[in-house]
């Protein structure tokens, strides 16, 4: 995949110009009116706003939290300064995943980071935010409407709510996604502004084989391509089919697409004409002059030969549901599933999702032929943040862009990029078997 | 840096002074996955895999990647593995969240400074500079160490 396009945008670096100015409210808070843990959130979104020349702060409908996933003890010592200071989110908030499953601990083999990362999931919690923890809380009931102002961090929901969900949110990131929690605000800067959501970049899917486009595997790599071409810049797709109300069939596609555009590029917006809230035409959304570029069946397949590390067909695991699996996506797994033989010994099959998805699944009966072909269900947190996998695990097969783009370099394995069938059909042979068909 | 050596100036994004010897990235990384607790940059997809940022004025065009990078830069200036400044092209809260925090927490002052396009091309990895940035949104200075080379 090659890397273009991401130094040359028409993207606005200009400061604005106008000092940044605070409502009598927020002066308070920055002036310690509140408790420490509110002025030194406010010094954090202050502090941004400034940087990012924002003319004033916006008040926030809601919150996603990513800092509860450990990355050191910095991140430990800040929510525990929080929760010392008296901090409380002040708007309704959900937690990204955690560096454990709280409800299978033992699934986590480094037990530095468990005891770590359950001392920190429990400050955030302590912080009033919801225990979602889930990468995907737009499928745990937290939808914020079209239009509204969010704080929200975590790529792949960063990109979801503002393209598919059309809610406003900048790319937050650890610290300020608390700090707009617990201040209720945000700076009105880059993706909160109208300007800055218009499309300066087309891509035409058109070419590509429509009967790709009706597998799953398909998205994760127009999403991979839409990362490299576009990098941090706001893009259109044309030329893609999509009905947002499929009872979640294109949701989980547009899912797929985001969260590995965010991974290959810094994509956090993106408008699929005809799909998404704010593209019911090209004209709508591309800023006058965006150039327009084609993609076609051979730039997919390009993507999955680069997302696929691993030469030969030895398999050791595979990995599903980075980002968290649906509902839609367990029915999917289980229809695969039901009636087929078990898994081949020696490959472990994860898959990963939230709690209260796993509850409704578990109710619908999508769970058991899971369970029975031999696979396993991990929560709260997922496969390529935390030392699940185990060890000597050399070949992951995944249906995620994110995994197969991260893997590597977290986790030391080599990757196969492949369709949910594609990974089922291994994982029960024992080794990797490939569908040429797809690829004409 | 230019032929002649001048001084480039900036807008600071967060305050500091800072020494040390250039390293233009030349694509963007992710500071969560695409470099580890040591400051080596891992991401198997760059270029630029297995230098080390750390003690580096890094010089970053655009963000890329996880909003988690905040917390991985914050732990790298707590260790001592950050680089020793950001000049950063885009005006990115992610990384700048990580020095803001750092400094709260620890004092570590690590500067953050953006520069234009114009500036930003006059960079040379491995060449000495000295980074100045006040009070935000003031100005910064990147000067080249002319004694080092």
């Amino acid at each position: 995949m090659t890397r273009s396009g991401t130094g040359s945008g028409t993207r606005s670096d200009t400061h604005s110009g106008s000092p940044l100015r605070l409502t009598e409210r927020e002066q308070q808070m920055l002036d310690g009116r509140d408790g420490e843990a509110v002025a030194l959130c406010m010094r954090l979104v202050t502090g941004v706003a400034r940087a990012s020349g924002a003319p004033r702060l916006l008040e926030v409908a809601s919150a996603h939290v990513d800092g509860c996933l450990y990355h050191g003890r910095a991140g430990l010592d800040f929510a525990e300064r929080l929760v010392e200071t008296g901090g409380r989110v002040s708007v309704r908030t959900t937690l990204n995943v955690g560096s454990l499953d709280l409800l299978h601990p033992w699934l986590v083999r480094d037990q530095e980071i468990a005891a770590s990362g359950r001392r920190l999931m429990q400050a955030y919690v302590e912080l009033g935010c919801e225990p979602t923890w889930s990468c995907a809380p737009y499928q745990s009931g937290h939808r914020p409407a079209l239009g509204s102002h969010v704080a929200w961090a975590e790529s792949n929901a960063i990109a979801f709510v503002n393209s598919v969900l059309g809610a406003r949110t900048d790319r937050y990131g650890d610290f300020l996604d608390i700090a707009a929690a617990v201040t209720g605000r945000a700076p009105d800067a880059g993706l909160h502004r109208d300007e800055a959501r218009r499309a300066v970049l087309v891509l035409d899917l058109s070419g590509v084989s429509r009967a790709l486009l009706e597998e799953d595997v398909a998205w994760p790599l127009v999403g991979a391509v839409l990362g490299a071409r576009a990098g941090t810049r706001v893009a259109a797709l044309t030329g893609l089919p999509g009905d947002l109300a499929d009872g979640g069939r294109t949701e989980d596609r547009l899912k797929a697409l985001g969260a590995t555009a965010a991974s290959s590029g810094g994509v956090a917006l993106f408008h699929v004409v005809g799909v998404t809230p704010e593209a019911p035409t090209l004209e709508a959304v591309a800023a006058p002059g965006a150039p327009t570029l084609s993609v076609g069946t051979a730039d997919l397949r390009a993507a999955r030969d680069e997302l696929s590390t691993a030469s030969g067909d030895r398999l050791d695991a595979v990995s599903l549901g980075t980002p968290h699996f649906s509902l839609t996506e367990l029915a999917a797994l289980a229809d695969l599933l039901r009636g087929g033989a078990p898994f081949a010994d020696g490959v472990d099959v994860w898959v990963s999702t939230s709690r209260r998805v796993l509850d409704e699944a578990r109710a619908l009966g999508y769970v058991d032929p899971l369970l029975a072909a031999g696979g396993r269900v991990l929560t709260d947190t997922c496969t390529y943040v935390t030392p699940v996998l185990r060890p000597g695990t050399g070949v992951v097969m995944t249906n995620s862009g994110k995994w197969a783009w991260y893997a590597p370099g977290n986790l030391g394995v080599d990757t196969v990029l492949g369709s949910l069938a594609e990974c089922v059909a291994s994982a029960r042979a024992g080794r990797v078997v490939r569908d040429e068909r797809l690829w004409g | 840096m230019n032929a002649s050596g001048a001084e480039l100036t900036g807008e600071s994004l967060h305050p500091g002074t800072a020494r040390g010897p250039l390293l233009v990235l030349t694509e963007p990384v992710s500071f969560w996955g695409g470099v580890n607790a040591d400051g080596v940059v891992v991401d198997r997809h760059h270029p630029q895999r297995g230098t080390s940022v750390a003690g580096r004025v890094v010089v970053m065009r655009d963000g890329r990647g996880s909003s988690s990078a905040s917390a991985v830069l914050a732990e790298q200036i707590r260790s001592g593995h950050a680089p020793a400044a950001l000049l950063v092209g885009e005006r990115d809260a992610v990384l700048l969240l990580g020095a803001l925090v750092a400094a709260e927490l620890y004092g570590v002052r690590m500067p953050v400074v953006w520069l234009d396009g114009f500036a930003l091309d006059r960079l040379c990895s491995d060449d000495e500079v000295e980074v100045r940035a006040g009070d935000p949104p003031g100005p910064a200075t990147v000067r080249p160490c002319v004694a080092a080379r």
